[in-house]
């Protein structure tokens, strides 16, 4: 199991722009990835729930894959992440 | 019979074509108990790959004609399409329930839609729910088999008739051959409104009952300028509309090459036409319109959207980035002008029964020194990033004046003790308590500035409240009696070599400006919007004439003679 921690800096939040992406980035890997923010988890590759968490600026997520590419796939949510502005 | 629908004016222009319908077919269906769950999940995973393939169609159409911005409201669909917590809520609730693909699209995606709806404290996420609706349509309609318009293929000229439009609607409409638009519901700042304005197509929102009303293939005017529209005119409003049309596209070009030209009369005097603002956040429809400078920055905005004094740090950055937003231009702040109506929640005031002459404005700020201090410091500070003016609100004696002066100096000269950089200011008062404007020829030997605020100034002169809807007759700004005082404090400015200006609505006012310029006037504020056409109408009118009007109009004897003078001599001005 692969997991890493972001910080979330853009002013906005995860919000459409920067959700479809993740959630594109996400989806192209066999894991499973999930988001946790607070005490709640979503599944990456589901839009509604990245939207659901209502994801704001200045706050801590966690990012966990889990399968045969997990690496890659932390690796590449991790590129998008700051691709993005999302963190730093 | 021509018919007539009033709605609100969402983008400006005049539309003349035919009636396109873009009315959504009926999505109704009914729940049934399903037995083959495997082909009922195939049909809905058919129905989610073709509603796919359309948007990737529409969402590169709104690349071409909306840009690459525009189109990502369909890639956002597109992801939602292939939610696998989505589409796994869907296919569960088909094989638990027994349920058909219908019922279960509508159930899941009401689940998801109330979730977004109930974000009240996110109006962007609320909005979501707008997207997964018109995701939730597409879908639908493959399921039922029925056609959604499609208005990407319109090949002719058209005005589009429908109860709202959704963002996937918009982006299929072609600029090419959809004239205008008009729609049912919605207001300026909805969505179709300001796509409207985006694309530049004449639109009326909300008007009620476009889609009861038009049918397929009449003839429609759209009046994007008046929020009104002709169904099946005559020739001859169809002339008219033309015309309109014509008139608009005129002046819409005058305004461009105004906006970037010199404020000038006919016989080339300079006059400087700057803006009003509230907030910093209106900097930028000034700059737009093509202002000359702020004759008006309500510094109130700091202290009434805050739940504390604002600190002098906070002051001088909104300061600092009004003047160097500007970029040399002269900024005027007014200080706190607070009182009156505006009542502060961390400031109580004391209960009067005449707050409109109470404890308001300058008065507060002689009063409770520490307060102004701080505001003068901060605007001092920021004197060095442009050209700041200072300007006191509610000046009655020279005495008041001269007090805050001497606070200004004090902490001027304190800040350059402390070796802060300065830049030059200039300080000045508002004219709008008759007193001062009949002693103005005395504070013309101390001010650097006079500045007219002509809404308090004609309300004190009447003794009339002109919000209070009994005596608003009284708010008379061409009443000799007001132009009179206006003129008395313009040649006591001008006597001492001051500069004199106006940053009420009147200077704004398309009847009082060949008066206000006939006076010589320096500089003229007013809401951004009214900027282009004052420049306009002052670059036809002759100064010298102007002011032989002015002449009579001081010799006349109520409001509606001068105001039928200036309509008489408007064209002799010219």
């Amino acid at each position: 199991m692969e997991k890493r921690d972001f910080h979330v800096t853009a002013e906005t939040g995860i919000h459409a722009r920067p959700a479809t992406l993740l959630v594109q980035s996400a989806s192209k890997f066999n894991s499973e990835v999930t988001l946790q923010y607070g005490d709640k988890s979503v599944n990456l590759k589901s839009i509604m729930g990245v939207m659901s968490l209502g994801v704001g600026q200045n706050t801590d997520i966690t990012i966990t894959a889990e399968g045969d590419d997990e690496k890659e796939a932390i690796e590449a949510i991790a590129q998008t992440m700051t691709k993005e502005g999302l963190s730093e | 019979m021509t018919k007539v629908l009033k709605g609100i004016a969402a983008s400006d222009g005049v539309a003349i074509a035919k009636a396109y319908r873009l009315v959504d077919p009926d999505l109704s269906f009914s729940k049934r108990t399903i037995t083959d769950v495997d082909g009922e999940v195939s049909k809905m995973q058919s129905a989610m790959d073709a509603s796919k393939a359309e948007l990737e169609i529409i969402k590169n159409k709104a690349k071409e004609t909306l840009g690459e911005e525009e189109a990502e409201v369909f890639e956002a669909h597109i992801t939602i399409l292939s939610d696998p917590e989505m589409i796994g809520a869907i296919n569960k609730e088909i094989s638990d329930q027994k349920v058909n693909a219908e019922q279960a699209l509508f159930d899941v995606t009401d689940q998801y839609i109330s979730m977004f709806e109930a974000m009240t404290d996110n109006a962007y996420m609320q909005e979501r729910a707008g997207d997964v609706r018109d995701v939730r349509k597409r879908v639908m309609s493959h399921l039922l088999g029925v056609e959604l318009p499609n208005p990407a293929l319109i090949n002719r000229p058209v005005v589009i008739v429908s109860h709202d439009l959704t963002p996937s609607d918009t982006a299929q409409l072609d600029r090419k051959f959809v004239k205008g638009f008009i729609t049912d519901i919605g207001g300026r700042t909805s969505h179709s409104a300001i796509m409207s304005r985006t694309l530049e197509i004449p639109a009326v929102v909300g008007s009620g009952e476009a889609t009861t009303t038009i049918n397929e293939d009449d003839t429609v005017i759209i009046d994007g300028l008046d929020g009104v529209a002709l169904v099946s005119p005559t020739d001859a409003e169809i002339a008219e509309y033309d015309q309109k049309e014509q008139d608009y596209l005129k002046q819409k070009d005058e305004w461009e090459r105004l906006k970037t030209a010199e404020t000038l009369s006919k016989d080339g005097v300079h006059h400087t036409l700057a803006a009003n603002i509230g907030t910093p956040r209106d900097l930028q429809a000034v700059l737009d319109n093509g202002a000359e400078g702020i004759g008006l920055f309500r510094s109130e905005f700091l202290y009434m959207n805050s739940a504390e004094l604002p600190t002098e740090d906070e002051q001088f950055e909104a300061y600092k980035s009004a003047v160097a937003k500007m970029d040399n231009k002269p900024v005027v702040v007014r200080t706190m002008d607070i009182g009156g109506d505006k009542k502060l929640p961390y400031l109580p005031l004391p209960d009067e029964m005449n707050p409109f002459m109470g404890y308001r404005a300058i008065r507060i700020s002689l009063d409770r020194d520490d307060i102004f201090r701080t505001q003068l410091r901060a605007l001092i500070r920021a004197s060095s990033y442009g050209q700041l003016w200072i300007m006191f609100p509610m000046i009655a004696t020279l005495d008041e004046f001269r007090a805050a002066k001497a606070i200004y100096d004090d902490e001027r000269q304190k800040l350059i003790d402390a070796g802060t950089k300065v830049g030059e200011v200039k300080l000045g008062i508002m004219i709008e308590i008759p007193a001062a404007a009949v002693l103005a020829d005395q504070f013309a030997k101390e001010v650097d500035f006079m500045s007219i605020g002509t809404n308090d100034l004609i309300g004190y002169s009447m003794a009339a409240d002109r919000t209070n809807e009994r005596v608003s007759y009284l708010y008379q700004p061409y009443n000799p009696s007001v132009l009179r005082l206006i003129k008395h404090v313009i040649d006591s400015a001008h006597k001492e070599g001051k500069f004199a200006a106006m940053c009420g609505e009147m200077a704004g006012d398309q009847i009082a400006v060949p008066l206000l310029l006939g006076m010589g006037l320096d500089e003229f504020s007013m809401s951004a919007t009214s900027i282009l056409k004052t420049r306009s109408l002052m670059s036809r009118l002759d100064s010298q004439k102007a002011a032989k009007l002015v002449e009579r109009a001081l010799d006349a004897q109520t409001n509606d003679e001068v105001k039928q003078l200036v309509l008489d001599a408007m064209d002799s001005l010219k």
